[in-house]
């Protein structure tokens, strides 16, 4: 198994698996997320947070999820590091964009910002929902269900800063365009694609990854229009 | 209809002693080049020119020049074999280039192909992984009627369309990460369609990536850019199939 796991078909094995996990993760997320624009009341987001606190299955995941983005992140830095060190001297010139994709060729560089991006959105919701707490996530009663106002903080935060707004907008597309690659790709390295399939997972990678941008995107946009009101 | 002459080219090449020596880019002139000429005759006029003036000539590899055996390589103006798709560098024309350019020629560039003099890099490699798993273990004897091995068509054109590869080592000289997975796939894939290629199946996938790791060569990221600069225009289906029989073999055991 320890050979497997450093030989360089394993190794992208673990890149493609959790990838593939983690793209199942953003589904959800962007799922619970998008009840932020269907319900102006908040009521439709506060239970679906309440729900992703409170489910046991979801609370067992958590963990997992962390570990697929540590594991997702180190053995990219890994693969990267051994491909680097597979061209010692670098050519002069380089014309590579007729031949391959500029995401297909900077998915470090893309999922280094979405890193970054990640950081300051764990530390913006999710630490203050889980451990620290805010004054804006005070209790609401949702047909009397006592939960915290997830609503109020995530909103509020849109309504008052632009910058957030932008940074967030950004956030979405870096990782719409890092997964317009990661998600054929993640099957190619699998071995589940032939020349049939090729297309077929392309288009809906490039779906997926332009619904998961937009998506991300329209929250924000929602907010600093003022269309909550 | 007569060629057009470019009258001036600037050529920046790769300069290198032997394998141990410091490499550096060197620029000559040359002057009036036919657009008909191949890309390796007008290195051949070149050459002349350089001996004639007492320079050492430009070492690079070449033998058939006609697109079939792999030996000729060169990474020009940023790509390897050069401004076309589909051609090798003995096949480029001297009529993709314009009058008055600079044209840059660097050796295919990975740790696993060590420069050894000028343009010339030790492919040597792609045997030894070859010699790891590429080959099929027969009794020889008669050879058996050629309808006693059913093969459909259709694996019969993918297992051919894999076995075009000539070695020749773009894929690596395109690949980001000097991967030779293209290669290891075309010289997996040919057998692997074939009933002849079964018996080892398991092995060869394994042997054929370890050595392949061994030497050096980089972990694929699917940029496709391989099989876009591929001479013979390998697919990365290919790339699929290896991961497959390779994942299916190690997990089984």
């Amino acid at each position: 198994m320890s050979k497997f796991l450093t030989a360089s078909i394993g190794r992208k094995f673990i890149m493609s698996v959790s990838g593939l996990f983690l793209m199942v993760f953003i589904a959800v997320h962007l799922g619970i997320n998008l009840l932020l624009i269907f319900d102006d009341s908040g009521d439709l987001f506060n239970q679906g947070a309440h729900f992703m606190a409170t489910n046991p299955l979801i609370k067992v995941m958590e963990p997992v999820l962390g570990l697929g983005f540590i594991v997702h992140i180190l053995w990219s830095f890994m693969l990267e590091y051994q491909n680097w060190k597979a061209r010692p001297v670098k050519y002069a010139k380089k014309n590579m964009s007729g031949a391959s994709s500029w995401a297909s060729r900077n998915m470090l560089v893309l999922g280094g910002l979405v890193l970054v991006f990640l950081i300051i959105h764990i530390l913006d919701f999710f630490v203050k929902m889980k451990f620290t707490g805010h004054h804006l996530l005070e209790e609401v009663v949702v047909k009397g269900v006592h939960m915290e106002n997830a609503y109020a903080l995530v909103s509020t935060a849109f309504i008052q800063s632009t910058a957030l707004g932008i940074f967030y907008i950004i956030g979405g597309i870096l990782l719409g365009v890092h997964l317009s690659h990661g998600f054929w790709s993640s099957f190619q390295t699998l071995g589940l694609n032939n020349k049939h399939w090729l297309k077929r997972w392309q288009v809906i990678g490039q779906v997926y990854a332009v619904v998961v941008a937009l998506g991300f995107a329209i929250i924000p946009l929602y907010f600093m229009f003022g269309l909550n009101n | 209809m007569a060629d057009k002459i470019l009258k001036q080219l600037k050529i920046k090449v790769w300069r290198q002693k032997n394998a141990k020596s410091k490499g550096r880019f060197e620029t000559y002139t040359i002057e009036n080049i036919s657009t008909g000429s191949s890309f390796l005759e007008m290195m051949d006029i070149l050459n002349n020119d350089l001996i004639e003036k007492g320079i050492d000539p430009i070492a690079f590899d070449h033998d058939c020049r006609e697109g079939i055996c792999g030996t000729c390589s060169l990474y020009i103006n940023g790509r390897p074999h050069g401004p076309d798709t589909e051609v090798t560098t003995c096949q480029l024309h001297m009529r993709k280039f314009k009058d008055g350019e600079t044209i840059i020629i660097e050796p295919w560039r990975a740790r696993a192909f060590p420069v050894i003099k000028d343009l010339v890099v030790d492919r040597s490699a792609f045997e030894k992984i070859l010699q790891a798993g590429g080959f099929v273990s027969v009794n020889t004897g008669g050879v058996p009627d050629a309808n006693a091995i059913p093969v459909s068509r259709e694996d019969a054109e993918e297992s051919m369309d894999a076995a075009a590869c000539i070695g020749c080592g773009a894929c690596v000289a395109a690949c980001k990460n000097s991967s030779a997975m293209l290669f290891v796939s075309a010289k997996v894939s040919h057998l692997a369609k074939l009933p002849q290629g079964k018996v080892e199946a398991d092995t060869r996938a394994m042997s054929m990536v370890a050595k392949m790791d061994e030497l050096g060569f980089g972990g694929c990221t699917n940029t496709r850019a391989c099989e876009a600069e591929c001479p013979k225009s390998i697919s990365i289906m290919n790339i699929a199939r290896l991961n497959r029989e390779y994942l299916k073999a190690r997990l089984s055991r």
